[in-house]
């Protein structure tokens, strides 16, 4: 068990590495537009003694961009090992603070999203095999094949289009509202969830398709296998078969899916957050990418990636924890 | 009928071969692609699923043919907009009008200007003096003082100078006096003498008219008198006529007629006919090209004297806005315009774009590039995932250890970010948009095969342990070909599933993409772009004609992929059962 722990925090290190390498070499292809930006700014600045140029080199040889991918990169590391991570280019606040101050708005918002996924997408699923080949069955289908079949911008955009624009039930985008400062702390908590209810249905059903599918899958699987029919063959009633013999059984899978939504809980949605303006640290760092901010999108990357090779050990050892069967080796 | 046809063709048959297996049996065994076939014939969703993508490949790649528009041919059509015709603004600096042969230089005219503000008669710039009388309202007769004799007094004497020999004795007696008196000027004979003190000395100057001074313009109603009209004898007279309201005036043998209302006079030769027009109120076309004629400035002279806001000249409208008394005369003039944004007509079933693009045609030629990177995409993934997955699962152990570790590599790389980087770098290289799209395809292959890879090395890892394979090792077949003509075809059915239901991924990833700005571009169209139009809330809200097909469509296409995949899962495999 613990050799395997350790194994696989060794290739997962390599895999860091090896990716934020890809990044950053990827990356360094944005003219940087930005630092030349600031250095017209400084060097316009009448308090200034240097020249653009000067201000020029004194910043790429501040982040680096003076030497080769392969050298800055490794000045990068340094850095990062030791924790430092520097000044995002584009919002001029430590990328820690920064992350720090925008990552619990896409927690917040996945969780909300994963609770209301997880409250409608494991019982339809679950009804759905249940009655295999009803039109229950046919329509949970369709559903989830609906789900998975949309565009995250066009369900955004149809569901701004009714509900904000003819309906006006919500606002279009955003998280808090014009007179958000004036409210009680409660109608302050109120208007943000108002703001949400918009995002978390589109998050939710973009996602609620694949849960069900996968339930429906894993419930027919249990379903067919022999101790549920010696549970009915005992005489149990079924409310008892589907809820205690056979749901246990279909949690295994879950319980590893659902390590997967980890890198998702903390790194965000960028189209989702994108499309209603929440200031989540999807929609920060879409703009630190496109804006070439590179501090801040390689703390992002690294982020993520640590996220994902940590995502997958825990999926591997929640899966020997659920099922005694499971050895790990 | 059939089965009648059918047994009378079997019964030869079987008569002759006693030995063969009887028919009942025979019929019914199917070959495996048959039954996977039967079974997805049976499957309502997939031939749904199949209507739906048949209907989308001959919408995209026929439709394009037969659409008698281009993807990107801007509609343009003409509407009726009020245009800037003319300006007209009250005079209120005078105008000179030089008789001819003289010079009345601009130095000149300043100090007249001053003179008459002053109230002096006369005044001087440079070495020459001027003088003017005022002939009306605002109405000045400008004349030069020519010095023609200078008298010098010496010891109680005058002494003469006079180069011309204008000097008479009655001139001579009347300068004295003048002189003696102080006066300025004298008459004498009905001509005007002015007195000049320059020094000791003192000039007899004669007056010569020189130049009109007054704020009326005048027009003439045929351009070939327009010199005519405007030389200082006809203005003199005309002038002179109107201020002093004399309602007719001769000049040079013609009899002219005055007709005078508010702020306008028109003047009639000696036939009736409308000669020139007169007028403090200066009107100008607005465009160099355009010469307005008398009788229109007429009207719209007629126009501001009555404050009215429109009139009518040659069966045309004009209006009038009056803003700070600066006239702005604008008509309704036929422009072609782009066609921005027009609702669905007959003509154009979806309307158009905000580019003034037929918005249907622009499906089509879209849904051609969205299908066609979905097909490129899963054609790339394919390839790298099968040989990486194949080769991994053949010879397992460390080769397979390091290649599954590249594929994790792959997999944790974070496919939205890189997407966008990739995108931003295309952007400020300002990449040809033909060539983005081939970047954009290479760039969701490389980041999307790792699926397929694992799927085929899960696959191969449980085929290679089976007879068939320890045959094909002891006939001796090359490793190449024992891992891609008898291993990957038996991983086929499932690849196809894979692959069907990867496209409705694609083509979802590849919309987005464009939707955000960062993959197809303009010109070229792509069901992603042609939604991005409703970024701008107003399009959203206003056009939804423009936004919503296009979206429908990436919804119906990726659920007909989707449906075609789920029926082939059933049909390749009826044990998973969904």
């Amino acid at each position: 068990m613990w050799k395997f722990i350790v194994k696989r925090l060794i290739t997962g290190a390599f895999i860091v590495l090896a990716g934020a390498f890809v990044v950053y070499a990827v990356i360094r292809c944005l003219p940087t537009s930005y630092v030349e930006a600031v250095a017209r700014q400084r060097a316009s600045n009448p308090t200034s003694t240097k020249t653009y140029q000067e201000w020029l080199f004194q910043l790429n040889a501040v982040y680096g961009l003076d030497k080769g991918i392969l050298h800055g990169f490794l000045v990068w590391l340094a850095e990062a090992i030791r924790g430092e991570f520097g000044d995002s280019w584009l919002f001029g606040v430590p990328v820690v603070q920064k992350f720090q101050d925008v990552v619990w708005y896409s927690v917040i918002l996945n969780l909300i999203t994963l609770f209301v996924e997880t409250l409608a997408g494991i019982p339809l699923g679950i009804l759905a095999a249940r009655k295999q080949y009803s039109k229950t069955d046919y329509a949970v289908t369709i559903f989830a094949l609906l789900g998975i079949s949309l565009p995250s911008f066009f369900l955004a955009t149809t569901l701004k289009y009714v509900f904000a624009v003819k309906l006006q039930w919500f606002d279009i985008a955003g998280l808090v509202g014009r007179y958000h400062d004036q409210l009680s702390t409660f109608g302050q908590i109120q208007d943000i969830l108002l703001h949400m209810v918009l995002p978390v249905i589109t998050l939710g059903m973009l996602s609620i398709g694949g849960l069900m599918r996968y339930t429906r899958t894993n419930m027919l699987e249990v379903l067919s296998s022999d101790y549920i029919r010696t549970a009915r063959a005992k005489g149990l009633p079924e409310r008892k078969v589907i809820n205690k013999h056979a749901f246990r059984n279909t949690l295994i899978p879950l319980v590893t899916y659902m390590s997967y939504l980890l890198p998702s809980m903390f790194g965000g949605s960028m189209i989702t957050e994108t499309l209603f303006q929440i200031p989540g640290i999807g929609y920060i760092s879409y703009q630190a990418i496109t804006k070439g901010d590179i501090p801040f999108t390689m703390f992002y990357n690294l982020f993520m990636f640590i996220l994902t090779q940590v995502s997958l050990i825990i999926a591997d050892i929640m899966y020997a924890a659920v099922d005694p069967r499971v050895r790990i080796e | 009928m059939s089965d009648e046809i059918k047994t009378q063709s079997q019964t030869p048959e079987n008569k002759s071969q006693e030995i063969a297996l009887d028919d009942a049996r025979r019929v019914k065994v199917l070959s495996p692609s048959m039954l996977v076939f039967k079974r997805f014939i049976r499957n309502k969703l997939a031939i749904i699923g199949l209507v739906i993508l048949v209907f989308m490949f001959i919408f995209s790649f026929a439709g394009g043919l037969f659409t008698p528009y281009g993807q990107s041919e801007v509609f343009k059509g003409t509407q009726t907009i009020p245009k800037d015709y003319a300006g007209a603004t009250f005079n209120d600096e005078l105008r000179y009008i030089v008789k001819t042969g003289m010079e009345f230089p601009n130095s000149a005219r300043s100090k007249f200007i001053l003179a008459v503000n002053k109230g002096l008669l006369t005044f001087d710039s440079g070495d020459s003096l001027y003088g003017y009388s005022m002939e009306g309202d605002n109405f000045y007769k400008i004349y030069a003082l020519v010095p023609k004799v200078t008298a010098l007094l010496l010891a109680g004497q005058y002494a003469y100078n006079d180069p011309d020999g204008v000097l008479t004795a009655d001139l001579q007696t009347a300068f004295e006096t003048a002189i003696s008196s102080g006066m300025d000027s004298f008459e004498l004979n009905g001509a005007e003498y002015v007195v000049q003190k320059a020094g000791k000395a003192y000039n007899l100057c004669v007056s010569e008219d020189l130049a009109l001074a007054s704020l009326m313009v005048m027009d003439a109603y045929d351009n070939a008198n327009s010199n005519a009209i405007n030389s200082y004898e006809f203005r003199y007279a005309s002038e002179k006529a109107i201020s002093d309201a004399i309602t007719s005036f001769t000049f040079d043998g013609n009899t002219f007629t005055l007709s005078t209302e508010e702020e306008k006079t028109i003047i009639y030769d000696a036939s009736g006919a409308a000669y020139a027009g007169i007028s403090n109120i200066i009107v100008n076309p607005s465009s160099s090209d355009e010469v307005l004629t008398a009788a229109f400035k007429d009207s719209v002279r007629e126009a501001i004297a009555d404050d009215t806001d429109r009139f009518v000249y040659e069966d045309e409208t004009y209006f009038v806005d009056d803003v700070n008394s600066n006239y702005y005369i604008t008509r309704n003039t036929e422009t072609l315009l782009i066609r921005v944004n027009e609702s669905p007509s007959s003509e154009h079933l979806l309307g158009l774009d905000g580019n003034g693009m037929d918005v249907l045609t622009r499906l089509m030629y879209g849904g051609r590039i969205s299908l066609m990177v979905g097909f490129v995409v899963i054609f790339i993934e394919l390839f790298i995932g099968i040989i990486f997955g194949g080769i991994a699962g053949y010879f397992g152990g460390v080769i397979d250890n390091i290649l599954m570790r590249f594929v994790d590599l792959f997999n944790s790389i974070p496919f939205w970010p890189l997407c966008f980087i990739v995108g931003s770098v295309m952007d400020t290289l300002d990449m040809n948009p033909k060539f983005r799209i081939f970047i954009l395809m290479i760039l969701l292959g490389v980041l999307g095969w790792t699926g397929i890879a694992r799927v085929v090395r899960g696959q191969i890892l449980t085929l290679r342990e089976q007879d068939f394979m320890v045959a094909t090792e002891a006939t001796g077949i090359r490793v190449n070909r024992r891992i891609f003509r008898h291993l990957v075809p038996n991983v086929m059915p499932l690849l196809i599933v894979q692959a069907t239901m990867g496209l409705g991924g694609i083509i979802i990833t590849e919309a987005t993409l464009s939707f955000l700005g960062l993959g197809v571009k303009y010109p070229l169209a792509s069901w992603g772009n042609i939604i991005n139009a409703a970024t701008d809330i107003y399009v959203m809200t206003n056009y939804w004609f423009i936004w919503m097909p296009a979206g429908l469509l990436i919804l119906l296409a990726v659920l007909g992929f989707n449906f075609v995949g789920d029926g082939l899962r059933d049909a390749f495999d009826p044990k998973m059962k969904r």
